[in-house]
């Protein structure tokens, strides 16, 4: 084992040297837009429609591409180097796209405990999805290592994608999680 | 809209729970999918009745009953929640202020896991609560914020709030008091930090969740730049109860100066992790020998973290300390956010600290110098010696490097990272040495850490 430095993760917001993601598409759908200029009502200030906006533009994007940063800022009429500061700063505001079904496994320390290592590593064997490793190529997976999810005395668990969590994972909870995607009964990334 | 419809495989209960020796004031009807319903809450929970007691009384007069309960704050520090709403400046002659009243929902602290089954089963206690302080503190309005990954409960909560507003409970004219009030609910994005109650107001304005140089504090310059007070959610939960009952018998619950009832978290290696609800000042061994039922291997308790993972660690000798804010601090530690953490003789405590100094380094937002460089110098010094490319020198480095951020950070992050290393690093000091030496665990089964760290 050769692990001088811990090396960076993909959980980072932004890792030195990466770039944000760019695609195509530049603007906000129309039912989005709409959204967004409601939310800009919602509260004292303006500023603060900035997260829920991002969850929109994210929803609407798959993930918050420059563009889709871009186009928030438009909507808000707040700086692009504003919302750009808040979305990186969040790590649920995903700067690069994640599979169908992106699963978020606790490993901290009370999950950590009762097995959360072995439900990353058995996630990992049943999907071919590297954890941190962005998307398999079919789209489908992805993992991610994420921090205390407040399920401790459940733990481990896991979080597919912004749903309720599945808790006490053995074997065979995880099998049913993992079924329960392929058969379409979790809702896809996005589709929340 | 999404509510939880699964079965929770938790269990919220214990033979005695309800009883005179063990009053539910909290998680009455936890586990039930349909207690979160205001039908319930007012049926089956004489939901609503502290509120109309409190509309009855003067402002004033209700932070005096809060005061008189002796309540303090359950989001980790203890501070006394009727005090905290007497800074709140008041409205004079020349100038009329607008107030807010916030509810930190952000429940992040590894090992802490009691606010999300409030907002799963009693968000109407927490509706209660909130709008009996915003007349206490004569407050315009009310956010809850919410941490990004519980979804399905904002959505509950917005529910909640609406039902609250059918019944005339929120909105203008609450109750024919000619006061104007209303909660609105925000989701954070995933970022512990948030938690720190100035962090968590820069993110309620949508920024980035930096924590605020204080002073100015909250009840000067809070959310919108408005005077705000912040309390946790169960601190909020508990204000209904404490007018319902009387201050003076809430303060009769508990031990002398920690009154009432807490929830308690307990998780890692014990029979039955979940919550119980329990009076201030109950020996930690009642928790986790009774109530937990002890180890789940039948090892012998190695380490207790005794209130979330920023609390420094107690071992198997510390059993009888009195869980309250004023014992836990006496024993060193801290009763914080009242999550306990077991761990047997398998587990390998340099594995612990590197996984604890892992999250700080990834949360410290990085403003200041020795959280940013302190956690992250932790971090890596913790990762060579687990990964056998440690140094002796290394071990009086890490020594000498909580100190420098202990109490020197913006906010208290800095100190929560340090804590528990420090103690760790302390009392299981031969740990370390065996590592450096050898490069293997002392505890060989330990296995805590998924491939990356
Ligand atoms: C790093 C950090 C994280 C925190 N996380 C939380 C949290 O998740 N929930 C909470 O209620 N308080 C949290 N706090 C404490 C809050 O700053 C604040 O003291 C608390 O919300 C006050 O409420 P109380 O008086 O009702 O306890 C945190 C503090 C720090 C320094
Ligand atoms: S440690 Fe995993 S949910 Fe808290």
């Amino acid at each position: 084992m050769n692990h001088p430095l811990p090396p960076e993760t993909a959980e980072h917001p932004l890792a030195p040297g990466q770039r944000l993601a760019e695609v195509e598409r530049r603007e906000l759908s129309p039912e989005a837009l709409a959204e967004i200029r409601a939310l800009a009502q919602r509260y004292p200030q303006r500023m603060a429609a900035t997260l829920p906006a991002l969850y929109v533009a994210q929803r609407d994007f798959g993930f918050l591409s420059l563009g889709a940063m871009k186009a928030v800022a438009r909507a808000l009429e707040l700086p692009e180097g504003h919302v750009f500061g808040v979305a990186t700063f969040y790590t649920m505001f995903r700067k690069a796209p994640v599979g169908k079904y992106h699963m978020q496994v606790c490993t901290n320390l009370s999950c950590a405990l009762r097995g959360a290592a072995q439900v990353v590593k058995k996630l990992a064997e049943r999907t071919g999805a590297v954890p941190g490793g962005g998307p398999t190529a079919d789209g489908l997976w992805s993992i991610e290592e994420v921090e205390c999810l407040a399920s401790c005395g459940s733990g481990p668990c896991v979080q597919v994608n912004h749903g309720v969590y599945d808790e006490f994972l053995d074997e065979a909870a995880l099998e049913q999680v993992l079924e329960a995607c392929r058969k379409g009964e979790v809702p896809a990334w996005g589709e929340e | 809209m999404r509510i939880r419809t699964k079965r929770d495989p938790q269990s919220y209960t214990f033979p005695g729970y309800g009883t005179e020796a063990f009053p539910s004031l909290l998680l009455r009807g936890a586990g039930d999918l349909d207690n979160w319903k205001i039908q319930a809450y007012e049926g089956r929970h004489e939901g609503y009745q502290a509120l109309r007691k409190a509309l009855a009384s003067a402002p004033a007069e209700v932070t005096e009953e809060v005061k008189r309960s002796g309540l303090r704050g359950r989001g980790g520090a203890g501070f006394p929640t009727g005090l905290k709403w007497t800074f709140m400046p008041k409205d004079t002659e020349e100038k009329k202020v607008t107030r807010y009243v916030v509810c930190n929902a952000d429940e992040g602290e590894p090992g802490t896991f009691k606010d999300r089954a409030i907002l799963e089963y009693n968000p109407h206690q927490l509706i209660e609560g909130m709008i009996i302080a915003g007349w206490a503190m004569q407050c315009r309005m009310g956010f809850i914020y919410v941490r990004g990954e519980f979804k399905w409960l904002v959505d509950k909560l917005d529910a909640a709030i609406q039902e609250a507003r059918e019944q005339g409970y929120l909105g203008k004219n609450i109750l024919g008091s000619g006061w104007d009030f209303d909660l609105l609910t925000y989701r954070g994005a995933g970022a512990y930090i948030c938690g720190e109650e100035t962090a968590l107001l820069n993110s309620l304005e949508g920024r980035r969740g930096e924590p605020r140089v204080k002073p100015p504090f909250p009840a000067q310059v809070g959310a919108y730049g408005q005077p705000t007070t912040v309390n946790n959610v169960e601190t909020f939960a508990c204000v209904p109860p404490i007018l319902r009952m009387g201050g003076a018998a809430f303060a009769g619950i508990g031990s002398p100066n920690n009154s009432g009832t807490r929830i308690f978290g307990i998780s890692g290696h014990v029979k039955r992790p979940g919550l119980y609800e329990l009076p201030m000042g109950t020996p930690l061994r009642f928790l986790v020998e009774e109530l937990a039922g002890g180890t789940s291997s039948g090892r012998p308790i190695k380490a207790i973290c005794p209130g979330g993972s920023s609390a420094p660690f107690l071992t198997a000798e510390d059993l009888d300390t009195p869980m309250d804010f004023d014992a836990m601090k006496a024993k060193g530690t801290m009763a914080g956010s009242g999550g306990v953490v077991v761990m047997d003789d398998s587990v390998c405590m340099v594995q612990v600290a590197l996984r604890l100094a892992h999250f700080y380094a990834h949360e410290s937002c990085g403003q200041c110098t020795p959280c940013r460089e302190g956690c992250n110098w932790m971090e890596m010094i913790l990762h060579r010696i687990e990964h056998g490319q440690g140094r002796m020198e290394d071990l009086d480095l890490l020594a000498s490097l909580t100190p420098r951020i202990n109490l020197r950070t913006l906010c208290p992050l800095g100190d929560a990272a340090a804590g528990p290393i420090e103690s760790i690093l302390k009392k299981w000091r031969p740990e370390f040495e065996h590592h450096v030496k050898t490069g293997h665990c002392l505890a060989q089964e330990s296995h805590l850490l998924v491939g990356a760290h």
